[in-house]
């Protein structure tokens, strides 16, 4: 049964193989009965809410056409199709010395995935987003057949496309432009930090240092304490080992029928978390999986949070607010009591992306996940998005189940110059819900 | 030890694909064999991306006897030696067309059963000489049991599985195996308009590991996912006064 990660909302989406390009076109078609239906494309699914799901619950199931069409090592530039995931691509060009020159906090994406959502990860403020390394796409579009286009050529059609959440067509083809590396691992340091105000001094005089940035908070510790974690800081080392393959991942072996995740699970864990570092400064060197992707060592934990399922709430507010505006998210959550393991903070930098609903901005990005129960959700993220809104932050479609289209237009004021070039026969549940 | 040279007959099909890539992944050199110079290229060069020493391929339809001797003779000629061939082609009639349409039926049962097997004695002499190697072929559960929803297929794949067991009783002697792969279902281009049961369901990349660790093993008979072994047993087992009265 295809789900969004988050498994909530919960519609099931019927999938529609494909596997060679010529093939899309006529499941486009076969979904849509002469227009009665819109579809969308799937991938591995690891949108959170509503953004993968077809307004008809009808998908064309990308995971068939994987294979890389053309790659040029001396430039480091590969041509895939979309549904290429970012595994399998690391263990194609990871022992040849390329890797992602930008990280989601999973490898279990797909390129048309990372383009569809515009992903960024650890190394937004050097790298900017994943949009930023494409160099050309192939699209198919309702009534135009196979379009090419890159930033010189169809531009438009480009910008719309990176960050377009699948809107403007079914994503062909992706050359991603992948980034030297001399090893498989990671020189870390990880610094713990005892609240807010020393995250925010941290990344003030590290984050420029070093190519990858991120914390990992506790988001209800109170008080003083609040918003302590580990601020850690990354390079690519220099070692030469480039041995790509990542250690055996272990499967959620059980499906709960209620959250795992609970007040007293949270706490005991988020304190052990904050606790399992001894002293305040570590470096270390890690396998680049488990600097990237700690979680896919855990395959299916989306599972842990019950048939209910869970949402995630990502927000990015802009540096000027940043301090004040955390700080009060953060109250609030922990208020509340509910919340997520771990929450990651992480300073976005100023690096443009080219597309037109991209995410980032310059400013400071709060992710944690909430086990889903209705009332306790609805009135905490009004609350949050309030803040949200009036640090002039905004919310990333790609988490997202709840927001609402009045905040979502006035964040993304450029939906409607992506709504004006949308396939007429590809329709989300998130598009939907915040544009119709 | 040399890296392996692999033929794949039907080399455009998923589980060939995914049994590609593994071999791609260990530096092999491949041959492929297909219908579709087009496909073939995108598979080439996406195997040589995940690390094929070398991959050659060759067109051909299943319905072209005439043609199986070049095709053997062209693998033989680009690798020198086979280490392991495997013959994966194959279609998924719809059996209530067949019963109405025989143009239709002949043309699936050629495909499945004839051309399989054609392509097993195409290579058995090559093998023969060779005296080592194993000769692959993709063969299904269906063909254990013919069973009202889809005998067409199944008689075509149980000939194959005659095939196999004759061919490898034959060249056993000569130290070469022969492996019948009887997959279940398996979410590959063939099956892309059926409605499987998901819990019963494999990837191709779960059989390819099947298939490709029962070539080191030198298994005769192997079904994947495993407990397709058990689930053909218990069908096999049933009375036929019983068999006649389930829709299976």
């Amino acid at each position: 049964m295809l789900l969004s990660w988050g498994r909530y909302p919960r519609h099931p989406q019927t999938a529609h193989p494909v596997h060679w390009p010529d093939e899309v076109g006529r499941t486009v078609d076969a979904i849509s009965l002469n227009g009665a239906r819109r579809g969308l494309a799937f991938g591995m699914g690891r949108s959170y809410g509503d953004s993968c799901m077809a307004e008809s619950d009808h998908v064309v199931a990308m995971r068939g056409m994987d294979r890389v069409v053309a790659a040029d090592w001396e430039t480091g530039v590969i041509r895939a199709q979309a549904g290429l995931t970012l595994a399998a691509l690391i263990a194609i060009a990871l022992p040849r010395g390329w890797f992602l020159p930008v990280s989601p906090g999973t490898k279990f994406v797909t390129l048309g995935g990372a383009v569809a959502n515009d992903v960024h990860g650890k190394n937004h403020h050097v790298m900017g987003t994943f949009g930023r390394h494409v160099e050309r796409l192939t699209l198919y579009r309702t009534g135009e057949g196979v379009v090419e286009c890159s930033p010189d050529a169809n531009a438009d059609l480009f910008n719309a496309t990176v960050g377009g959440l699948g809107l403007t067509g079914i994503v062909l083809t992706v050359d991603l432009r992948l980034r030297r590396v001399a090893s498989a691992h990671m020189a870390q340091r990880s610094i713990r930090f005892g609240n807010l105000d020393e995250f925010f001094d941290l990344s003030a005089t590290y984050d420029a240092r070093h190519e990858y940035a991120v914390a990992w908070i506790d988001c209800l510790a109170a008080g003083r304490q609040a918003g302590r974690g580990h601020y850690i800081v990354a390079d690519h080392a220099s070692d030469g080992v480039l041995d790509a393959t990542p250690p055996k991942a272990k499967r959620m072996p059980i499906n709960p029928p209620i959250s795992l995740v609970n007040g007293v699970s949270l706490r005991a864990f988020n304190t052990l978390y904050y606790h399992r570092q001894r002293s305040k400064n570590v470096l270390s060197t890690v396998g680049y999986d488990a600097f990237f992707y700690p979680l896919d060592k855990l395959l299916d934990w989306n599972r842990m949070y019950g048939r209910a399922g869970f949402q995630q709430y990502q927000c990015v507010v802009p540096d000027a607010n940043a301090r004040e505006a955390i700080a009060a998210v953060l109250g609030e959550i922990s208020r509340s009591g509910t919340g997520s393991f771990l929450a990651v903070l992480k300073r976005c930098g100023d690096v443009p992306s080219p597309g037109l609903l991209s995410f980032p901005l310059p400013g400071v990005s709060l992710a944690l996940d909430f086990p889903q129960r209705d009332e306790v959700n609805t009135r905490l993220f009004a609350r949050l998005d309030a803040l949200v809104h009036e640090a002039g932050g905004r919310l990333y479609p790609a988490k997202d189940a709840h927001m609402n289209a009045v905040d979502f237009q006035r964040a993304y004021p450029r939906w409607s110059q992506l709504e004006a070039l949308r396939d007429p026969f590809l329709m989300s549940r998130f598009w939907r819900r915040v544009t119709q | 030890m040399t890296t392996p040279n692999i033929l794949i007959i039907g080399a455009t099909s998923g589980i060939a694909e995914a049994v590609a890539r593994r071999y791609a992944a260990q530096g092999c050199n491949l041959v492929l064999v297909a219908r579709s110079q087009q496909k073939l290229d995108v598979i080439a060069a996406d195997l040589v991306a995940r690390g094929a020493a070398s991959v050659r391929t060759r067109v051909w339809e299943a319905s072209d006897t005439a043609g199986l001797a070049g095709v053997a003779a062209f693998a033989w000629d680009v690798l020198q030696t086979v280490d392991v061939a495997l013959i994966a082609h194959g279609t998924l009639p719809d059996q209530a067309r067949a019963a109405e349409d025989l143009a239709y039926a002949v043309e699936h049962f050629r495909v499945n059963g004839e051309s399989a097997v054609l392509c097993m004695l195409a290579l058995s002499a090559r093998f023969e000489r060779q005296g080592k190697g194993t000769l692959a072929v993709i063969g299904s559960v269906a063909g254990d049991r013919g069973r009202p929803s889809n005998f067409l297929y199944g008689s075509a794949k149980s000939a194959v599985e005659a095939c196999a067991s004759g061919l490898r009783a034959k060249l056993y002697k000569v130290g070469v195996n022969v492996l019948l792969v009887k997959p279940g279902f398996v979410a590959t281009p063939m099956t892309a308009d059926l409605k499987l049961p998901a819990k019963l369901t494999a990837t191709p990349e779960r059989v390819a590991q099947d298939i490709t660790g029962a070539v080191e093993r030198e298994t005769g008979v192997l079904y994947t996912p495993w407990f397709w072994r058990f689930i053909m047993l218990i069908i096999r087992q049933i009375p036929e006064v019983i068999f006649k009265r389930l829709n299976l």
